[in-house]
């Protein structure tokens, strides 16, 4: 329950219209893209300009109240939930691109721009903000910011950590800051670095400055498919081993190509292939990309491709990224919740690993389609299923944890890019030991002592040392 | 007294000497030994001077010891496939580099200098001209491990080259000057050598180099490198610009013509081992002078930038200078007392520009700091964070203004 009085406050800061405190209204933000998680937070605010989000923060905090901070809600780890004695701080109105400069390939945006919004207005400047989550049409910047947002382009390009310079902030006690400069360069000790992925709990970024990449101009697309799910995860390796740095490297198993191929999604998938890949390859030049495209072309062949297409044109590339892009739309139709994991592993051991997430679906008798960023060993083993089938849900949560467990016994970690939020928080210990989540609890500290920017998240605090 | 106690916790191997100051020098070999001498220092109140290979910050912070990475060095994990090596922080980066050459690989990055550590490159941040093409020290870093100033240790990040469970205390630590702690291991992401690799160079004026370099960025190419230097840095009598393109052969061949195009300039194209010996040695004439700033500005600023060094260090065009037209960095070496840098890092300030002391004497870092300019509000939270990896200041590291 928030007192009424916080409420009055809030209501007086933004306009009456924009603080939401009635059930029904508060039903939407219960969810966020995860749909195995919920909590109704005790309200949700809605400021449209800067000033107003300040006078929101100092507001809760002068009350002790928590803050949840929330773009688009199609975040993948229970970030963005907030319980009934916190405020949800919703950021989808502070949506203006402040600046595109093209000459120097930055530009300036509040945190609820959307995704694709940013890349359409840089394109007349043949520029283009490069992390691309699949969410990207409904995405915001400042949610790629907390979580430091992946996609399938990161191979390449890099992720979101890597296209920010230098941030706005507010802190959780009000106070307004500025981290990093235009140039990238930091004032000190990279704060930039430290923020981006912090998952809201050091603050909340009130102006981002990213960078723009040029946008390609030359854009191969290569669809192979496999027998075997382990001869697709070789062909990506030996790819890499030649020199080769694709835009994006995506493997789809064969449930996943039985789900896209079964849904109002087809996109013309092999039903009998182990495994689809996705390979693209760009430039600025068009006889370049080409002759890399059939280099690569031949690398697929020697790893046992069964049939390759590749497309120049963007209507026919569109048709081979098409049942990647819809994927988990696809896998939605399966069951009414689904476990979206988000574990890396050493490029090396994918075909090992990928084996062995298949054991552990059968023993636990579970469907399990693979979806992932095969060049960055970012794998999305998903399982759709019913929650109300206690002994099914009970299955699904022993599988996903012996998944876990594989991935980072071979190596790797619990999440590439979608963050820990309350997902996989009680994980952290099996990858981090008590110092360092010590060191990590001190930092968040230093940012919110009062533990009052999105709490509970990250960090299981028993687990952490000091 | 101190080296007593050295000799008691690491055995007589572990003290290496007394050295020309009178501080004695440990040099620990494990992540354990140096979080044991830490710990003692704290305890002690020892300040505790952090020392590489001693080419880049000269050993000469006043300290009650000096703690030495010399030991912690060597490749403690390479995988060619995964294309990911676990280094220790005393490893020479010229060494790691040539090691990782067997295996066709490499870390797309030249720092400036010659003999450094792979811990004083990940300390500092120091990326050169490839800082265009591939990122700077931050975006090779998978993760380390830190042995905090109070002596616990801090494994940040992993293996993997996509990672974002918990907070990225990798990218605190690189950069901080070991402010936080000493990094005792790195991981990195590497990358196959590129099939082609070509340099190209032309000479001229400052302006019009500066100018073409502009003009090259707005065709939609960027290079490998995009580098210009100043007369000294080259040893020549004109300023030059770099360029240095990779990929392969049919990349590599498209984009020297849309490069020359585009600035509208003939570059003359450097043999492959003349290409070599430029970069190396051009490099590592930043060590010949005593100081080495970095200065950040957008590249639109660069004109201005490079007009403020010389009004306020360079009066007499002499001194080593290199612009990193894409990633908007000049890096000055030089001499140059404190007044000077001191008065160049305000007036940087005030437009946006901040000034890092890269390398220096102590003189100059213990009087101006690593940073010294920061933003009102950051200064609070860098003291806060140090303070909380380094409660007792055992590490002699000069950030800057107290706050």
């Amino acid at each position: 329950m928030i007192p009424p009085e916080v409420l009055a406050a809030l209501k007086a800061a933004v306009g009456p219209q924009w603080v939401k405190d009635a059930r029904a209204e508060l039903d939407t933000y219960a969810t966020d893209g995860l749909p195995t998680h919920r909590s109704l937070p005790g309200a949700a605010v809605i400021p449209g300009r800067k000033d107003e989000l300040l006078q929101v923060i100092r507001i809760l905090h002068h009350h002790r109240i928590p803050a949840v901070a929330r773009g688009a809600g199609t975040g993948l780890s229970g970030g963005a939930l907030a319980s009934g004695d916190a405020v949800l701080v919703v950021l989808t109105r502070l949506n203006r691109i402040l600046k595109i400069d093209a000459e120097n390939r930055r530009a300036v945006v509040e945190p609820g721009v959307v995704n694709t919004r940013l890349s359409a207005a840089a394109e007349p400047f043949g520029l283009h903000y490069a992390p691309d989550p699949s969410s990207q049409p409904a995405c915001t910047i400042g949610g790629n910011v907390a979580e430091n947002a992946g996609g399938p382009h990161c191979l390449k390009y890099g992720v979101t950590t890597n296209h920010i310079l230098a941030l706005d902030v507010v802190l959780p006690d009000g106070e307004l800051l500025s981290l990093g400069s235009p140039s990238g360069e930091p004032w000190g000790p990279d704060l930039v670095g430290l923020f981006v992925g912090s998952e809201g709990t050091f603050g909340i970024a009130t102006e981002i400055t990213v960078k723009l990449t040029p946008t390609p101009t030359a854009i191969r697309t290569l669809l192979a498919d496999f027998t075997l799910l382990r001869s697709a995860g070789q062909a990506v390796t030996s790819i890499i081993a030649a020199g080769f740095v694709p835009a994006a490297l995506e493997i789809l198993d064969h449930n996943t190509i039985a789900a896209v191929e079964a849904s109002i999604y087809r996109a013309g998938y092999p039903t009998d292939a182990g495994a689809v890949l996705l390979v693209e390859l760009d430039g600025m030049d068009e006889l370049a990309v080409e002759a890399e495209a059939s280099q690569v072309e031949d690398l697929l062949e020697s790893a046992g491709a069964r049939s390759i297409q590749l497309a120049s044109d963007p209507a026919k590339r569109e048709k081979l990224w098409h049942g990647r892009k819809k994927a988990f739309g696809a896998m939605g139709r399966l069951g009414s919740d689904l476990v979206v994991q988000d574990a890396v592993v050493p490029r090396s051991k994918l075909p090992d690993v990928l084996d062995q997430i298949g054991e552990i679906g059968e023993r636990y008798s579970i469907s399990l389609c693979n979806v992932f960023h095969a060049g960055d060993g970012n794998l999305h083993p998903n399982i759709a299923f019913d929650q109300t089938d206690p002994d099914l849900a009970e299955r699904v949560r022993r599988a996903s944890t012996d998944i876990v467990r594989l991935c980072i016994e071979a190596g790797g970690t619990i999440t590439g890019e979608h963050g820990v939020g309350t997902d996989k928080m009680h994980y952290m210990p099996l990858v981090y030991d008590a110092d360092t989540l010590g060191a990590m609890n001190r930092i968040r500290h230093v940012f919110d002592p009062l533990e009052l920017a999105n709490p509970g998240k990250v960090l299981p605090v028993h687990s952490c040392r000091g | 007294m101190v080296a007593d106690k050295i000799r008691s916790l690491l055995g007589e191997h572990g003290l290496l000497g007394i050295d020309p100051l009178g501080i004695p020098v440990a040099a620990p070999a494990s992540d354990d030994e140096c979080a044991l001498l830490l710990r003692t220092a704290s305890s002690e109140s020892w300040t505790v001077r952090i020392e590489g290979s001693g080419t880049w910050i000269p050993r000469d912070a006043r300290a009650d010891l000096a703690l030495s990475t010399m030991r912690l060095r060597g490749i403690v994990d390479l995988s060619p496939p995964d294309m990911v090596v676990t280094v220790g922080s005393g490893t020479s980066w010229t060494e790691l580099q040539t090691s990782l050459a067997n295996d066709r690989m490499w870390i797309p990055l030249d720092p400036p200098g010659s003999g450094r550590s792979v811990g004083s490159v990940v300390a500092c941040a120091t990326a050169g001209p490839l800082r265009t093409g591939f990122g700077a020290i931050r975006d090779h870093l998978l993760g380390l491990t830190l042995v905090t100033g109070d002596g616990r240790v801090v494994r940040a990040g992993g293996r993997v080259v996509k990672n974002v469970a918990g907070y990225d205390i990798t990218k605190l630590a690189a950069g901080s000057f070991g402010a936080f702690g000493i990094i005792t291991s790195v991981n990195l992401r590497l990358r196959a050598v590129p099939r082609a690799d070509a340099t190209l160079i032309a000479r001229g004026t400052r302006d019009h180099l500066l100018d073409a370099a502009r003009g090259i960025l707005s065709s939609g190419y960027t290079p490998g490198a995009l580098e210009l230097f100043s007369p000294a840095a080259v040893a020549g009598t004109e300023w030059t610009l770099a360029v240095r393109l990779l990929g392969s052969h049919e990349a590599v061949a498209a984009e020297r013509s849309a490069v020359g195009a585009a600035a509208r300039m003939q570059f003359s194209s450097l043999e492959p081992s003349d290409a070599a010996d430029f970069w190396r040695d051009t490099l590592a004439r930043t060590t010949a002078a005593p100081s080495t700033l970095r200065l950040g500005a957008l590249p639109s600023s660069l004109d201005e930038a490079l007009d403020s060094i010389a009004h306020h260090l360079d009066e007499s065009c002499d001194d080593w200078i290199a612009a990193n037209v894409h990633a908007g960095v000049v890096r000055w070496s030089g001499d140059a007392g404190v007044n000077r840098i001191r008065l160049l890092r305000n007036v940087a300030a005030h437009s946006e520009m901040p000034l890092t002391i890269e390398r220096g004497p102590w003189s100059v870092r213990s009087e101006l700091g690593h940073f010294g300019a920061f933003r009102d509000g950051a200064v609070r939270l860098v003291y806060a964070l140090r303070n909380s990896f380094d409660p007792s200041r055992t590490l002699a590291i000069p950030l800057g203004r107290e706050s």
